[in-house]
């Protein structure tokens, strides 16, 4: 980790400061300055003593009771210099908490705050990137203005950073210094911007969410970046799903033009949702040219559906109203099934989806009609929510339902809960007037409730009554004889204020009883509630302009009741109706029209929801809910005429062709990456890499990214019959299991056949994997099942798919799934296929020659080894592995191929190999400079070395245009060596020259199992570069190769034993070699 | 976008609170004591209450409210699920998520709300991921701890943040490999007066409890799929599949999670499995009812009926009531007006009853309206819908792990109007 300390040239400013705050904070400590402070508290003092003990566990305690302190919201800011002191502390813990508390109260002690802002820059340059994201983040949660300057340096630093949870730190650290100092406004757009580009997931919720607070107008910083937020959509983390579709929901309606067939837009969108939309489209086409919809715009819409499925309430409604505000109609139907099943969450949730389903209800009932049974109330709900279940039921009611609705609501009207009751009856009235068909029986059914025994039905029946009644003014003088009945019973105000109104209003079609009931209400005036005394004076004027012959008398005493009433409304209402209609002589000229002005037709109330008005606020959001405008709510602006420039979105023509035809090699790396959207395009990549690289190791790596499929595609055509063929039986199996276990009633009898049976048929569909993973060996391969050999399978199939690709960590962070065009990756593939190996062996075996042949690599393991790790290289990442083919650059060297990955996003440029750190004898051909190597590209290349038949290691230094890395090489003696292909007869010949000395050997012990033929090859062919040589005898295995630098033979021979153990023999010149060979085999050979 | 979180107990006592951003004095919660006052149940407290330079959103959830304050617009729900998140966070580290819990770990509560949530924006909330940062209480930890001095807090970058699947850590080993799957339906039915169904659908989950070692990467697939009208899924399942083949194919969180909830499409009956007969009446001018109700199955595959619970919140006129149950036993709280009876399993030979007087106030009106029935009720290995696992198939391990289905439906929300 040399590297490293490039990376801790701190400023010199900074530096200093850290010194400031040590001394600072060392004068203070001892001297007990605190005496402003002790004076205050004494209980606090031992906690004090405690911080500044040197044990660990006391200061430990010591927080956790200060964070108990201001959890409870209890003042511990006096203990400020004493905790602030540990913040530097080794202990995680103690580390953390101080944190929490600095976070509470650096705002208050600014001055004592900053003695800790240079530990915190010394932890943003740490090597460990938790450490760093949270230095970053107290750092910047510390609202301390005069840091300005430092914060806006650290997010820069961040934003830059090689780790994506830094990034996404600096992305939440942008907000906070915004809110801290908006004058840094135009610098952190910069950031934004740079951030907005990143290709994280992790990233790309908060940089949304930072661009959302700080420059939500800048909508053209989304233009380039729409298309990858749309795809990269489905893989953020839920919170940011919500953010970003809400940003994207704005962004389209400033983008595109209306998908909606009307031009007025949402509002006029009720009237027509079924029948003319035929029609509508007809009328349109005629009018201008056909509406084409941007690909962009259904990109955004296609890719947002699968989150309708989200187990997150808040990602449901995200999607929703983004459907709602900017699909067309006829598609956002799709929503409503994804609404209804957030009703079963609880309550608060419930509360928020009712309430958008209500406004959605009034513009497009259909959408919510085949759910209308979904929105029965039940007697537990709280009222709030039956409340504005009642409403949706309204909204929904029509000609066909609302009868069933209509029986519904009788059960409601009698719940125990009055307000709910209430509210029905009012759901009636609006039903009533709504729907002409059924307003005379909702008005019998209201009239039925007015002889009901409580007080609150009885009076909103009358609201409701009287509302319908002035709606239709035919003849309903019976219902108004019976309201007037019910004056002696009902004592609600509202109610017999009605009900005093209904007969001022209809006085002269009851006009026996209007003035009798006049002459109750005058006997009880003094006592009415003054709702009431209004109405009193109301029907008083309108019978004595109508009837002044009965109630003349009648009235003047009202009158003058009101007169000196205590309320002044009521002196003043019983001063203008005296002054209008009893003639005086100064009486104006407005009393000639007094029976016009009281007895004038009134307009019939519109018996409305009260979500009517909510719709121009955006779904989903708090203005809704709250139908007011709430602080930072960004308007949704309406389509444009004319859609922008579409262009703007376009990438650069090389991004472009990356982003929307991914080649055969982008696809293959999918998989892994694009979560939901594999199993497409998974096959295709199968079968590109099996064609691509048809000997072992490629169906190891679909099996890593699951699917049946992959394993039963991907082995090539030579192989492609057994695999099937084992797949189907396992299938059979397994089957079979799930079978019994349906039948089997008991849960413990389940569990019994289960274990027997499952285990058959996991064992079968392993190796069915297994054999389709590897061709090359498959045959010899079919009963593995050793764990031993599943390890070393793994690590074939992970380290193969980091050098064919990316490492494999940085990949699956890494959003975009498309690798850069120009950087074609080298597939090591071995230049003798599988065939043509044999047909070399049968040579061998005819010709008795003695000849010792340098045969093709039986196996080549795919295992890669680090080279220069990406954190240490400043984003260049290089691993090597050992292609085991004669070398081009030199007989004795051993050729080695290096992988380079760039993982920062920017060109590196000029890679070469710098100067070479190599043992006496060690030669090197190194490669040919990378001239430039794009942001997330990867090249391979190969050097030769010349190892002398040593495991020393070649040290030479990887440099780039602006840095050197020290890295080194040390070869597995197992590579060391090339397979020679010989008879039986020559091996036993060499053999027998090769005793003595030149012998070791070992004693193994193992399972049976594991001295299978096919198992002790791959075994040793893993380990070591080796041929193997025919053999007569089953006991006998028998291995072949000579060293690269020398040449000299080495001979390697199992000879299995009774019982479990097996004798492993070398036989070499080269004794040093010999036996490290000889322990890198034993231990292989002998495991379980 | 969440400014500061207040924990608040039944009686009102603010006895926690979390400021991400400064700080915002107490009294602000003023306002949703206001709210409270005028609701009188919690239940009707609203989950937004605006105030002159704040918004509160909350939940109520084991008694306790959680208050968050915001400032400026956000989505009410993004909120409201971010705080049941917190909630069941809560349950996952303590077991319960009580005032008792929450003051016994506070510090812990700390550094969780420390890491859900920066600048008011959540940062983490996978408990995978957080139990790598912070590691949940045990006796036998607090124990190591205190003599080895070690943390409860992790160094390290949990490796789920940075990996596109972070619901599963890395290096999970087990020795014994089980994945146990647990069907659960849910009748939701409104029975009316008559017995007829007014409504009834049924929803289900499947909970899994998967502890597998490795990388494990399982499909799931169904006898009947089609079945399954409305699926919401846990993050690990790929929604390409699903749509393409109906199979579940997922890397499972490391544990107990939910794996989907659906909803059985609406276009089959649902068979509801027992009937109520009731016979509930009030005299009129007479301080005494009558309670008469006898459950019994029906529809019900074979299978018994279990479990049954009957809960009925009676009239407030409602003083006393006098009741013989056939089986069971019965309470009646005269201050909620609730009256438990707690049947147990029914036997088609003797049907349960429950009959007695009620005892009215004297004086009052009779109340209008007979009470409805709550019934909970539970049959083990039956899956109401029908649904039926097909298999489970692992791959990318090599070892055989344990597989197991089990099937339960109860009761949802089940309601008899009398």
């Amino acid at each position: 980790m040399a590297s490293n300390s490039l990376a801790y040239n701190e400023q010199a400013g900074a530096g200093e400061t850290a010194e400031l705050g040590q001394e600072a904070a060392a004068t203070m400590s001892p001297s007990g300055a605190f005496g402003l402070f002790s004076s205050d508290l004494k209980k606090n003092e031992d906690l004090k003593q405690m911080l500044e003990s040197n044990k660990d566990s006391a200061k430990l305690d010591a927080m956790k009771r200060i964070v108990g302190m201001i959890a409870k919201g209890r003042n511990a800011s006096e203990l400020f210099p004493a905790v602030v002191k540990n913040v530097a502390s080794k202990n995680i813990e103690i580390k953390k908490l101080v944190y929490v508390y600095l976070v509470r109260y650096a705002e208050e002690q600014q001055d004592l705050a900053l003695l800790s802002i240079s530990t915190f820059q010394r932890a943003l340059k740490d090597p460990n990137q938790l450490i760093r994201a949270s230095a970053l983040r107290v750092l910047s949660s510390i609202r301390v203005p005069i840091i300005v300057p430092i914060m806006m340096l650290a997010i820069k630093d961040a934003s830059a950073d090689l780790s994506p949870y830094v990034r996404k730190n600096a992305a939440h650290a942008i907000q906070k210094l915004y809110s801290l100092d908006p004058e840094q406004k135009e610098m952190l757009i910069e950031v934004i911007e740079k951030l907005l580009k990143d290709k994280s997931t992790l990233v790309a919720g908060s940089v949304v969410m930072a661009f959302e607070e700080v420059c939500p107008e800048r909508i053209d910083l989304i233009h380039k970046n729409y298309r990858k937020l749309c795809n990269l959509l489905v893989d953020v983390e839920e919170w940011g799903q919500v953010v970003i579709i809400h940003m994207l929901t704005r962004y389209a309606r400033t983008q595109f033009v209306s998908p909606w067939k009307e031009d007025g837009g949402a509002e006029d969108s009720e009237k027509n949702f079924y029948e003319s939309d035929d029609e509508q489209r007809e009328g349109t086409e005629r009018r201008k040219k056909p509406y084409a919809m941007d690909p962009d715009h259904r990109l955004l819409i296609r890719n947002t559906k699968p989150l309708l499925q989200s187990r997150n309430a808040a990602v449901v409604m995200a999607v929703a109203q983004l459907y709602w505000h900017i699909s067309p109609k006829s598609e956002a139907g799709v929503i409503s099934k994804s609404l209804v099943r957030l009703l079963r969450s609880n309550r608060e949730v419930q509360y928020i989806v009712l309430q958008n389903i209500a406004t959605m209800s009034i513009q497009r009932k259909g959408m919510f009609e085949p759910y209308l049974k979904s929105f029965y109330v039940r007697s537990t709900d709280p009222t709030m929510i039956k409340t504005l279940k009642l409403e949706i039921l309204t909204n929904l009611a029509n000609e066909a339902n609302v009868s069933t609705l209509l029986r519904e609501f009788q059960t409601y009207v009698r719940s125990q809960d009055k307000q709910f009751a209430a509210a029905t009856i009012q759901t009636v009235g609006r039903c009533a007037s709504s729907i002409s068909e059924v307003s005379d029986s909702c008005l019998s059914g209201l009239v039925c409730l007015l002889s009901s025994r409580d007080e609150v039905v009885v009076a909103e029946s009358v609201v409701v009554i009287k509302k319908l009644l002035q709606m239709r003014p035919a003849q309903h003088g019976e219902i108004i004889k019976h309201m007037a009945k019910l004056l002696d019973s009902i004592t609600v105000p509202v109610a017999r204020a009605s009900i005093l109104w209904l007969i001022g209003e209809n006085c002269e079609r009851v006009p026996k009883i209007a003035p009798d009931v006049l002459r109750k209400m005058a006997k009880s005036f003094t006592s009415e509630d003054d709702l009431v005394k209004l109405q009193i004076l109301n029907l008083g004027a309108k019978l004595y302009l109508t009837n002044s012959k009965q109630t003349k008398l009648l009235t003047q005493y009202i009158l003058n009741l009101g007169k000196y009433d205590q309320n002044y409304d009521i002196r003043d209402r019983t001063r203008f109706i005296r002054q209008l209609i009893v003639p005086n002589e100064k009486s104006g000229a407005l009393s000639k029209y007094a029976k016009k002005i009281f007895l004038a037709q009134k307009p019939a109330p519109l018996l409305e929801s009260p979500f009517k008005d909510r719709d121009h606020f955006q779904l989903g959001t708090l203005s809704h809910t709250l139908n007011t405008k709430a602080a930072g709510y960004l308007e949704l602006s309406n389509w444009p005429e004319v859609a922008p420039d579409p262009s703007v979105r376009n990438v650069e023509v090389v991004e472009l062709t990356k982003e929307w035809t991914p080649a055969g090699k982008a696809k293959k790396e999918n998989p892994a990456k694009k979560f939901y959207s594999e199993s497409e395009e998974e096959e295709d990549s199968s079968d590109s890499s099996s064609e691509s690289e048809s000997e072992s190791g490629s169906g190891s790596e679909e099996e890593a990214d699951s699917s049946e499929d992959s394993s039963a595609s991907s082995p090539s055509e030579q192989e492609g019959e057994s695999a099937s063929e084992s797949e189907g039986r396992s299938k059979r199996t397994a089957k079979k299991s799930w079978k019994t276990r349906a039948k089997s009633d008991s849960e413990d009898e389940e569990k019994e056949n289960e274990k027997s049976k499952s285990s058959d048929s996991s064992s079968a569909e392993s190796s069915s994997a297994e054999e389709s993973s590897s061709d090359a060996e498959s045959e010899s391969e079919s009963d593995s099942g050793p764990d031993s050999r599943k390890v070393t399978k793994e690590k074939e199939g992970r380290p193969k798919q980091a050098r064919s690709t990316l490492p494999k960590d940085v990949s699956l962070l890494d959003l975009d799934d498309f690798n850069s065009v120009s950087t074609p990756v080298a597939l090591p593939t071995p230049v003798l296929s599988p065939s043509l190996r044999a047909d070399l062996e049968g040579l061998n075996l005819s010709t008795t020659s003695s000849v010792i042949n340098v045969s093709s690599p039986v196996f080549v393991p795919m295992k890669t080894h680090v080279l220069l790790h990406r954190m240490s290289g400043k984003g260049l990442a290089a691993h090597y592995f050992f292609p085991r083919q004669p070398c081009i650059f030199g007989a004795k060297m051993v050729s080695v191929q290096i992988t380079l990955n760039n993982t920062t996003d920017q060109k590196i440029e000029n890679i070469h190999v710098g100067e070479k750190k190599l043992p006496a004898g060690m030669q090197m051909h190194a490669f040919s400079p990378v001239d430039s190597l794009e942001p997330e590209g990867s090249v391979t290349v190969s050097m030769g070395i010349d190892f002398c038949d040593s495991t020393q290691t070649a040290s030479f230094q990887l440099c780039t245009k602006d840095d050197c890395f020290s890295v080194n090489i040390q070869p597995p003696v197992g590579e060391l060596l090339l397979p020679v292909a010989m008879s039986e007869k020559d091996f036993k010949k060499e053999q027998g020259m090769l005793t003595g000395m030149n012998e070791t050997s070992a004693l193994i012990v193992a399972t049976p199992q594991d001295f299978t033929p096919s198992v002790i090859l791959q075994k040793v062919v893993n380990v070591a570069n080796v041929g193997a040589v025919p053999s007569g005898q089953d006991h006998l295995h028998r291995f072949a190769a000579r060293t690269v630098h020398s040449g000299s033979l080495m001979l390697v021979t199992v000879e299995l034993k009774e019982g479990s153990t097996a004798q492993l023999i070398i036989n070499t010149e080269k004794t040093v070699i010999g036996s490290v060979l000889l322990r890198e085999l034993k231990p292989v050979l002998s495991q379980g | 976008m969440i400014h500061s979180l207040f924990l608040i107990n039944c009686s009102g006592d603010i006895f926690l609170e979390k400021h991400w951003k400064s700080v915002v004095s107490q009294s602000v919660c003023d306002y949703f004591f206001e709210a409270q006052e005028k609701a009188a149940d919690v239940e009707n407290v609203p989950p937004v209450i605006s105030t002159p330079h704040h918004y509160l959103i909350s939940i109520y959830r084991d008694k306790l409210f959680f208050v968050s304050v915001i400032q400026t617009e956000v989505p009410p729900l993004f909120v409201i699920e971010f705080l049941h998140r917190v909630a069941d966070t809560f349950q996952d580290y303590f077991g319960e998520c009580s005032e008792a819990a929450i003051k016994d770990n506070v510090v812990i509560v700390y550094e969780l709300l420390e890491e859900m949530l920066d600048n008011g924006f959540p940062l983490a909330t996978e408990s995978n991921i957080l139990k790598e940062l912070i590691k949940p209480p045990t006796i036998l930890r607090s124990v190591v701890n205190s003599i080895t001095g070690s943390s409860n807090v992790g160094d390290t970058l949990p490796t789920g943040q940075l990996s596109n699947i972070p619901w599963r850590r890395a290096g999970v080993k087990y020795t014994n490999n089980e994945a146990y799957f647990d069907v659960v339906e849910e009748i939701d039915a409104i029975i009316d007066k008559s017995g007829s169904t007014v409504f009834a659908e049924i929803q289900g989950v499947i909970d899994a409890c998967i502890k597998l070692s490795g990388m494990p990467d399982l499909s799931l697939s169904f006898m009947n799929p089609r079945l399954l009208d409305d699926v919401s899924f846990h993050p690990c399942i790929r929604f390409k599949r699903w749509e393409s083949e109906r199979v579940l194919s997922f890397i499972p969180p490391d544990g107990n999670f939910r794996l989907i909830s659906y909803r059985v499409s609406s276009q089959n009956l649902v068979a509801i499995p027992v009937y109520v007969k009731h016979n509930i009446s009030f005299k009129e001018n007479s301080s005494c009812g009558r309670f008469d109700v006898t459950i019994g199955p029906k529809q019900n595959m074979g299978k018994t009926v279990e479990g049954i619970t009957v809960t009925v919140h009676m009239p407030k006129v409602v003083l006393n009531m006098n009741l013989t149950p056939t089986q069971g036993s019965y309470t009646f709280d005269p201050v909620t007006k609730v009256l438990t009876w707690d049947v147990g399993k029914i036997t088609p030979q003797k049907l349960p009853s429950l009959k007695g007087l009620v005892n009215l106030q004297s004086g009052a009106p009779k109340p209008e309206e007979n009470p409805s029935l709550n019934i909970q009720f539970k049959i083990q290995q039956l899956a109401i819908s029908g649904l039926k696992v097909n298999r489970l198939d692992m791959y990318g391990e090599k070892y055989k792990p344990f597989k197991g289905v089990k099937y339960v439906t109860k009761a949802g929300k089940f309601q008899v109007r009398t």
